[in-house]
């Protein structure tokens, strides 16, 4: 090797091969004798008690939460309470902030517009538009958000997430998919947006793909308040009161499971259609139990999840009640132009067993899942013209569920429309946010379309067969 | 500065007294008055400080200590997914603290290891904190091997002692400060306890008053250690200055084909002449700061 000084670069990588070939399994023993010296030094330094831990509690906790028998039983049990305790506990606070932002500061706003007097169309869009869709969003989304994410986070914290993955790893490699699909799915719970970044995690392009492309069944924290809200309206009151906030809990855990199974489903589809290929396998680490610091889990919950969802929501609420004052107050051949689009919907709405109005929601509200409800509820006080709701047209009125209830029933809801409603709500196409995270993730406008199109699909799909069975079983048409 | 070894920085900083501030900033228990939390704002950093360690040790734990984000944290492995960036102020100096993915090792056979590994490697970093969990220490050990192959510039924060405690674990950390030749600062970070010492080792390492002396592996087998000389030999010719010729020659044998590719573009060239402007950027500025 002295014979030539200045070897070029390639040279270099071309002794290395040959010296790569002669040395045969170099990357095994490298690794080893890091090894080795790892555990030498960490011998050295380390002092072990004269006898074993008498009893391992992580391990024993672990025998009884990741058991066959056991492990989805708890599961089950453990996000049903948190779930009870969120629709139970979001009422009182929300009927305080409904209270104080639309029975107080709403009629004060219009005293006050009218004592500056202000033009009508601008205190409309203003008032009736802007602020009523946030006071909205506000009352209704903040209280349910409040308990549900420290109660989730603490969960996190104290380590039960990685069981969660662990009980369903099996589940998803028999799908074709990769075992920490169940993790970017968890984090789907919260926010799909989040969820199809946790799937970096995921190294096989295409088990990763498949991950994002399922991950909007995981139902987000945008949607759970209109699972909830509608479950305890039309479910609820199916059984007598002392059983409606368990009942209604059992509905909306329902429904997440239902996404759950079409996560697996679809997952197995897309592995044995466009996206086939290989399981690789990976281990997954159990972290041991750590106590949660509740205080700090709160605060942080609170100001890190819940705000800022909450602040999203209202972002995308604020423009979302000037559109729809705007379409419901444009008027083209007398006919307002949230009409038109209405009437034109309509019959393919009845056909899924929804309505115009539905469609027309999720149409405006495809920035923020958050602000369906509310303009359900808009567009149903128009097309109704229930006087007593609101003030006009393109105006939100009262938030308590009694006044709910009724503007829906006046907008010919039946059970079948809220269980569609609740269906079509876990299967559409992602909110733009994700779908713009998808695309940045995948690079790809055609995986972007598949993962935008297909849940849609899917979901008038569900919509179209539970309506047709519904109709034959129950005579109503 | 002239002090290599790294036993009597265990304790606060030794070597030169900072003549300007009085013996109150050396001391560690007026430290947290130095820490001024910057959040986001990370303009002007004189130090960029790459924080790795095993996936669920509590890296965004500490990383979130120190800047005062709200970085999410969760208890399983492999949350933190892109890297994080965040700042703090500490003494006189403004530093960068990126939150790198969580690693076994900087192979990068997937994508999280290779962000840590370029980031390590090739982000410059003027010290890299390796956060390892204290139970379990010869897997976490492993990543810390590798990175000292890399790099001189770490400071192990020994994190998590408390549920060392609970497991029966007694850990000598200057038994192991001194056979990886690193700083080794014992932290429960969720309690916000030992991060003093913790900020004034990296602090140390970054302005060059500790020398590291890091534990480098030798391989017992004559057959690889031939190999990795011979190739080691070849690579000096082309990088003199090259501070990790052991390290990047282990890679080329093992087939690493980013590395091939940054060694045959020059890419690694470059990464060691930004390294020694740095160091020596940065001994100028402390012995400036020292005379003051």
């Amino acid at each position: 090797m002295n014979t030539n000084e200045n070897k070029k670069p390639e040279d270099v990588i071309k002794l290395a091969q040959s010296l790569r070939w002669q040395l045969g399994d170099f990357h095994e023993r490298v690794m080893e004798s890091t090894f080795t010296h790892a555990a030498q030094i960490a011998e050295r330094a380390t002092t072990r008690p004269g006898q074993k831990p008498r009893f391992d509690f992580d391990q024993a906790v672990d025998h009884i939460v990741t058991s066959r028998i056991w492990g989805f039983p708890i599961m089950f049990l453990l996000f049903a309470f948190v779930f009870w305790l969120t629709i139970i506990g979001a009422n009182y606070p929300s009927a305080f902030l409904s209270d104080l932002l639309i029975g107080k500061i709403y009629p004060a706003l219009h005293h006050l517009a009218k004592t500056i007097q202000s033009p009508w169309w601008l205190s409309g869009l203003i008032i009736d538009g802007i602020f009523l869709a946030t006071a909205w969003v506000v009352s209704v989304m903040l209280p349910p958000m409040a308990i549900f994410f420290p109660l989730f986070t603490l969960l996190e914290d104290l380590g039960y997430l990685p069981r969660v993955a662990f009980n369903l790893d099996n589940i998803f490699k028999k799908s074709g998919a990769h075992g920490k699909q169940s993790l970017s799915m968890m984090m789907g719970f919260g926010c799909n947006a989040a969820g199809i970044i946790a799937t970096r995690i995921i190294d096989s392009p295409r088990e990763r793909l498949i991950a994002m492309i399922t991950n909007n069944f995981a139902l987000c924290n945008g949607r759970w308040p209109t699972q909830i809200l509608i479950a305890s309206l039309f479910i609820g009151v199916l059984v007598p009161a002392h059983l409606a906030g368990f009942i209604s809990a059992l509905a909306v855990i329902s429904i997440a499971l239902l996404g759950v199974l079409l996560t697996f489903l679809v997952s197995w589809g897309l592995s044995k259609t466009i996206l086939r290929g290989e399981v690789s396998t990976f281990s997954l680490e159990l972290p041991p139990y750590r106590p949660p610091r509740i205080l700090q889990t709160i605060y942080t919950s609170i100001i890190n999840r819940t705000l800022f969802v909450l602040w999203r929501a209202i972002v995308f609420a604020a423009p979302a009640g000037a559109v729809i004052w705007l379409v419901s107050n444009i008027q083209i051949q007398n006919l307002t132009l949230a009409e038109h689009i209405i009437n034109f919907l309509n019959p393919f709405g009845i056909l899924i067993g929804l309505n115009g109005i539905i469609l027309l929601a999720y149409i405006i509200a495809i920035p923020a899942n958050e602000i369906v409800i509310p303009t359900i509820l808009m567009l149903t006080i128009l097309i109704t013209g229930m006087s007593s709701y609101g003030s006009g047209a393109g105006v939100m009125f009262e938030t308590g569920e009694n006044s709910t209830f009724k503007i829906l029933q006046a907008g010919n809801w039946t059970l079948l429309t809220a269980v569609n409603l609740m269906l079509f709500s876990l299967i559409h196409n992602p909110c733009s946010t994700t779908i713009y995270t998808i695309y940045k993730e995948s690079g790809s406008i055609k995986w972007t379309l598949i993962a935008s199109l297909l849940p849609l699909f899917l979901g008038f799909l569900v919509t179209f067969f539970v309506a047709q069975i519904w109709r034959i079983v129950t005579g109503i048409y | 500065m002239n002090m290599p070894s790294n036993k009597e920085n265990q304790f606060g900083s030794t070597g030169f007294p900072d003549i300007s501030v009085g013996n109150c900033q050396n001391c560690p228990i007026h430290n947290k008055s130095n820490l001024l939390k910057l959040g986001v704002d990370m303009q002007d950093w004189d130090f960029v400080v790459a924080l790795a360690g095993n996936p669920n040790v509590g890296k965004s734990t500490v990383f979130n200590a120190l800047t005062g984000l709200k970085q999410h944290t969760g208890n399983w492995p492999g949350k933190t997914v892109t890297r994080a960036e965040g700042g703090y102020e500490f003494g006189s100096y403004r530093y960068k603290i990126v939150d790198l993915p969580g690693t076994y090792s900087l192979l990068a056979t997937s994508l999280d290891e290779e962000i840590a590994r370029d980031f390590i490697l090739f982000g410059s970093p003027d010290v890299c904190l390796v956060v390892v969990d204290a139970t379990r220490l010869e897997l976490n050990l492993n990543l810390v091997l590798q990175v000292l192959e890399i790099t001189d510039r770490v400071v192990v924060c020994l994190n998590l002692l408390d549920e060392a405690k609970r497991h029966g674990l007694i850990i000598d950390e200057r038994r192991l400060a001194r056979d990886l030749g690193v700083p080794v600062v014992p932290t429960i970070a969720r309690m916000k306890q030992g991060l003093d010492r913790l900020l004034e080792e990296v602090n140390n390492v970054a302005t060059g008053k500790t020398i590291c002396k890091p534990y480098r592996i030798e391989h017992e087998s004559p057959q690889l250690k031939e190999a990795i000389l011979k190739l080691s030999d070849e690579i000096i010719k082309l990088y003199p200055d090259l501070p990790n010729v052991h390290w990047v020659a282990t890679r080329l044998l093992d087939g690493d084909e980013r590395i091939a590719e940054a060694f045959l573009n020059g890419e690694i060239g470059n990464l060691e002449i930004v390294i020694t402007e740095n160091e020596e950027t940065q001994t100028v500025e402390s012995q400036v700061e020292a005379v003051k």
